[in-house]
């Protein structure tokens, strides 16, 4: 099947003739005023549609076309291309912000900078990938990605898949058990063997483009959670030229910049789901305050607790952020390759997919009844089911493991 | 082991029985050049622990956390030099 090209709801030719007349001759002020543009977005946009998107399991056209809208698809493109050129300190306050106002959206825009972030840091000397940097900005490209494999057990430095090149061209085929947001995405990240007579491990990145691909669905996405990702499974079967082969073999991409990224922003989402469960909290416990004016609701000690719990999480979420973007102002990407940060980085993951479950449990908690119930303003049924979500999207067992073995050559502390 | 007190030549083949038995590279390695990139060959920066522990083993030596880093596994030629700069 080939994909749409637009969203329902989004003129995306429109948008794009707006936003070029509109766009500032330096990003720097848009920079200052951006976390209030994403508050407003996140009120007038993504709140008002996260109960449908959730119920329905759809992809949140809305909230992605309003991302597009305000060029967020290519905030962390550097300003040369006409980029926000935000720093991963700033990116991840970003993904904290969507948060608060719908996980998924805000779970999509993160796996979006993801990718970009692979392209920005891994691509730039080809000078296909700065063309699509300039591309991305000016059309507001969707990127996803298709990483794990059907038969790799989630092993991402292991593939089945191969890339057959002939001359200029390369064509393959991948069984991919998830595609987040793969039936409306633009491009798509792949990664796969270098050739057919390549070990599992000898891998390659590939950016295959809408038009480039077919991706024929093998398994639907009616989660718990999450579920306006639409992370449904597909075979993929792309082909294109050889220049869309990222100039960096996949391990170090993977190593410096996919698993440090996604477990920043990641970590920052869940921060912002779990600050709002807190908000619904404070907000159920302040209407008990007005009832009995000058006396403190005993339930908000548990309000004073969970804050203990955010403000842990939120400094975890920052320290890997800050330590990761010194890595990079310092152009040290053997920095992110050691041990030692990835271990750091997996800790991140580790301890905020529990902590996001531990804060909106005591949310919950707080809220009683009107947090358990779906049709209540204070429900904290989404919270709740999303983030169980944060354990099991890359299993927690398997990066438990992983520290596990690193830690028995890996002899420092931080 | 190979090598003797005050001739710390460190022997090449047992460098490679211990890339053969931990690289989990698939692949026979026994004619290839020292110089090879073994990243270029599949072998994973987790691989490389159980590479580790084995010449730790094999050698009675132990790594410092300075020589973890990803040159020092780079090539069966680097590796020989780790190890005979830690038995010098």
């Amino acid at each position: 099947m080939s994909f749409p090209s637009s969203f329902p709801g989004c003129d995306r030719k429109n948008m794009m003739m707006t936003t070029t007349v509109e766009r500032p001759t330096s990003t720097t002020p848009r920079r200052d005023s951006l976390l209030k543009q994403v508050h407003e977005i996140g009120k007038t946009v993504l709140a008002i549609h996260a109960d449908d998107v959730d119920r329905a399991a759809r992809f949140p056209a809305e909230s992605i076309c309003a991302l597009r809208d305000a060029e967020l698809l290519s905030a962390y493109v550097p300003q040369e291309y006409g980029g926000l050129g935000l720093s991963v300190v700033e990116l991840s306050r970003v993904c904290d912000v969507l948060g608060q106002y719908c996980g998924s959206t805000a779970m999509i825009y993160a796996m979006h900078c993801i990718q970009v972030a692979c392209v920005t840091h891994h691509a730039q000397q080809s000078s296909f990938f700065r063309g699509y940097l300039k591309r991305l900005v000016d059309e507001q490209r969707l990127m996803a990605s298709a990483t794990t494999e059907v038969g790799t057990g989630g092993d991402l430095r292991s593939s089945i898949c191969a890339a057959e090149i002939a001359g200029s061209r390369f064509k393959l085929t991948k069984q991919a058990p998830v595609i987040s947001y793969g039936q409306e995405a633009d491009d798509i990240l792949v990664s796969c063997r270098r050739a057919p007579d390549a070990q599992a491990s000898e891998q390659l990145h590939i950016l295959v483009s809408r038009g480039e691909y077919t991706a024929v669905p093998i398994s639907n996405w009616d989660t718990l959670g999450f579920r306006g990702t639409c992370s449904s499974g597909f075979t993929l079967t792309a082909e294109g030229d050889v220049q869309q082969i990222l100039p960096t073999p996949f391990d170090q991409i993977l190593s410096q910049t996919m698993h440090p990224v996604s477990h920043i922003v990641w970590a920052s989402l869940w921060s912002g789901i779990a600050a709002d469960a807190v908000n619904r909290a404070r907000a159920f416990l302040r209407v008990e305050a007005r009832k009995t004016p000058g006396e403190t609701p005993l339930a908000a000690i548990r309000l004073a607790e969970v804050d203990q719990v955010l403000q842990e999480l939120r400094h975890n979420v920052r320290g890997l952020a800050h330590e990761y973007q010194e890595l990079l102002d310092a152009d040290n990407p053997e920095g992110a390759h050691g041990f030692g940060f990835a271990i750091r980085t997996n800790n991140l993951k580790l301890s905020a997919s529990q902590r996001i479950v531990d804060i909106v449990g005591r949310a919950l908690l707080i809220c009683g009844i009107a947090g358990y119930r779906n049709d209540s303003k204070f429900s904290l049924s989404r919270h709740l089911r999303d983030s169980y979500g944060a354990a099991v999207m890359v299993n927690n067992d398997r990066i438990t493991k992983l520290n596990a073995t690193m830690l028995m050559a890996h002899k420092e502390g931080f | 082991m190979s090598q003797s007190i005050g001739s710390p030549a460190v022997d090449v083949g047992v460098i490679r029985e211990v890339i053969a038995q931990h690289a989990r590279l698939g692949r026979d390695l026994v004619d290839a050049d020292d110089v090879l990139d073994l990243y270029s060959v599949g072998l994973t920066s987790l691989a490389t622990v159980g590479v580790m522990l084995a010449l730790e083993d094999r050698f009675d030596l132990e790594f410092p956390e300075s020589m973890l880093g990803r040159d020092t596994f780079r090539s069966i030629a680097n590796i020989q030099e780790a190890i005979q700069s830690l038995l010098a």
